[in-house]
């Protein structure tokens, strides 16, 4: 699903993110990626939704070459992944409805349609019923949810998460883990960027370290019914 | 094709929605457009009106023929029949030195100077009229020509001349009111296009997420050009008005203007057609001017 072939990273201000970084993501798997604050985990992620480009090697996102997209295939190519980000991204003056529906609006998606999948998508991280309310009115939890639920409501097969649970309690990371992993029993890959270990440490599934930019472990078997794509 | 309808009927009045959320900086624009619009579509006006105006005038190719102070009345009467027997010529009227000098008292108010005078200073005339196919300019400037070779004529005068001079005077107003209608037009595109461009920089931040989650460059365009057609409808709108009430207040005095010349002329308005075109080309403008500003601005703004 993501292979990442020796792939550099070096910003215009110098600073290296990625050193020939070689990783593979399996279709249908769930990985963590963790590492301290700098390891390269958000420089990572950019990359796979081609908000950065890689300085040098190869990057293949869902079997396209990520060098080959032209600027103007961009948003054709972000639509088919879900992205949460740690600041939820969401527009705070409308309601959740037009947040959660905008990827099908974009889509161009009939609007009856759209109602009934927003609903669906908020059904499924549990704010069914709350598509009138402003964002602002939310708590961050709440907002956390909106953000996947808007991530999911275009049935991605990748949804990547930039530390998901940053700005949650205990209780709400472990809620807001559980949606993803329901994603994931459906068939979708999931790639989340966290450096919550005693989180991560609850699941069962494979832990990507990262370390000035390089992958320092491939950090526990993958799950037992994938093959092995252990990172290299 | 119905979803494209919806989506873009929706964007259009979801646009409208936004603009009445800040009905002071909407206005605000919205008057500076219809003012640019309004002065070049009132010197149109002023032009078509002179031109109606005038339009009588053309035809009125009188040739002025004043005899020599020393021909008496019957020398004057002579010419009038040679002149008569002229094909190029329709019908002569001769004018009396008396009648002139009486008419000219009346009309000139210059009554009690002209007391003064012992003798008429006025020579006698004669006023010739063309005949309907002799009237182009070759004709004319031959016919007098040949009328100031007459015994006893001192001078001929072409009155249309001066209805030639205000003909081309009025094509280089014409002219004028177009570079003034280009130069506003500019200005308009302008004014739109920083509007526009200062509504995308406040919603910089909305502009990034749509374009996270897969938004086209066309697509967050889309509601910011609907934004410069409703500007320039608004605009155009706003011209027509201030074209309509200008011709409502000068109605009046114009038409008291013409009446003292003995003209039923009274001012016209734009027109059904002229109307349209304001207002579409309002907006037109407000489209244009938004599509330069969006497609360079939106393309500048990336997520990070």
């Amino acid at each position: 699903m993501i292979h990442f072939d020796h792939v550099w990273k070096r910003y215009p201000n110098g600073r290296e993110a990625l050193c020939d970084l070689t990783l593979e993501i399996g279709r249908g798997e769930m990985a963590f990626l963790t590492g301290h604050s700098g390891a390269g985990k958000s420089t990572l992620l950019k990359l796979i939704a081609l908000i950065e480009r890689p300085s040098r090697g190869t990057l293949i996102v869902n079997g396209q070459n990520t060098a080959t997209v032209p600027r103007a295939k961009i948003p054709p190519f972000r639509r088919q992944i879900g992205i949460v980000f740690q600041d939820h991204k969401l527009l705070m003056d409308r309601p959740v409805y037009d947040n959660v529906g905008l990827p099908l609006v974009i889509a161009g998606i009939p609007e009856k349609e759209i109602g009934k999948r927003v609903r669906a998508a908020l059904d499924q991280v549990g704010l069914l019923g709350r598509e009138q309310n402003r964002p602002i009115e939310l708590s961050t939890g709440e907002q956390q949810r909106v953000g996947i639920a808007r991530a999911i409501i275009g049935k991605p097969s990748l949804l990547i998460a930039d530390e998901p649970t940053g700005n949650l309690d205990p209780d709400l990371s472990i809620e807001v883990m559980n949606i993803f992993k329901r994603f994931n029993e459906v068939g979708v890959t999931v790639l989340i960027a966290s450096h919550d270990v005693h989180l991560i440490e609850r699941y069962g599934v494979r832990r990507v370290i990262l370390e000035g930019g390089r992958v320092a472990g491939g950090a526990g078997e993958p799950p037992p019914e994938l093959p092995s794509m252990v990172a290299v | 094709m119905k979803q494209w309808f919806e989506r873009h009927l929706q964007t259009l009045v979801g646009s409208l929605g936004r603009l009445w959320q800040k009905p002071f900086a909407t206005l605000l624009t919205i008057l500076v457009i219809g003012i640019a619009l309004a002065l070049p579509a009132c010197l149109h006006v002023l032009v078509q009106n002179v031109r109606a105006a005038s339009g009588g005038w053309s035809n009125a190719l009188d040739v002025s023929v004043y005899m020599k102070q020393s021909a008496s009345l019957d020398d004057a009467r002579q010419a009038a029949e040679r002149i008569r027997k002229r094909r190029d010529v329709a019908e002569v009227t001769v004018v009396k030195a008396d009648d002139a000098l009486e008419e000219f008292r009346k009309n000139s108010g210059f009554g009690e100077a002209l007391d003064a005078l012992k003798d008429n200073p006025l020579p006698h005339a004669l006023v010739v009229r063309p005949a309907e196919e002799f009237r182009g300019p070759g004709h004319i400037a031959g016919l007098t020509e040949e009328l100031r070779k007459l015994p006893g004529v001192d001078i001929v005068q072409l009155d249309t001349e001066w209805v030639s001079r205000f003909n081309a005077i009025l094509d280089v107003v014409r002219r004028v009111v177009f570079l003034a209608a280009g130069l506003f037009a500019l200005g308009i595109l302008v004014i739109v296009g920083n509007t526009i461009r200062l509504d995308i920089e406040n919603r910089r931040d909305e502009i990034e997420v749509t374009k996270l989650v897969g938004g086209s460059d066309a697509f967050v365009r889309r509601p910011f050009l609907y934004n410069g057609v409703w500007y320039g409808l608004g605009g155009g709108t706003i011209a027509w008005l201030i074209v309509a009430v200008v011709i409502v207040v000068l109605s009046d005095p114009v038409q008291r203007i013409a009446g003292l010349y003995g003209s039923s002329f009274s001012l016209q308005g734009l027109g059904g057609e002229g109307s349209l075109a304001l207002v579409l080309g309002g907006a037109v403008l407000g489209w244009l001017g938004s599509f330069i500003a969006a497609t360079r601005e939106i393309r500048g703004i990336e997520p990070k």
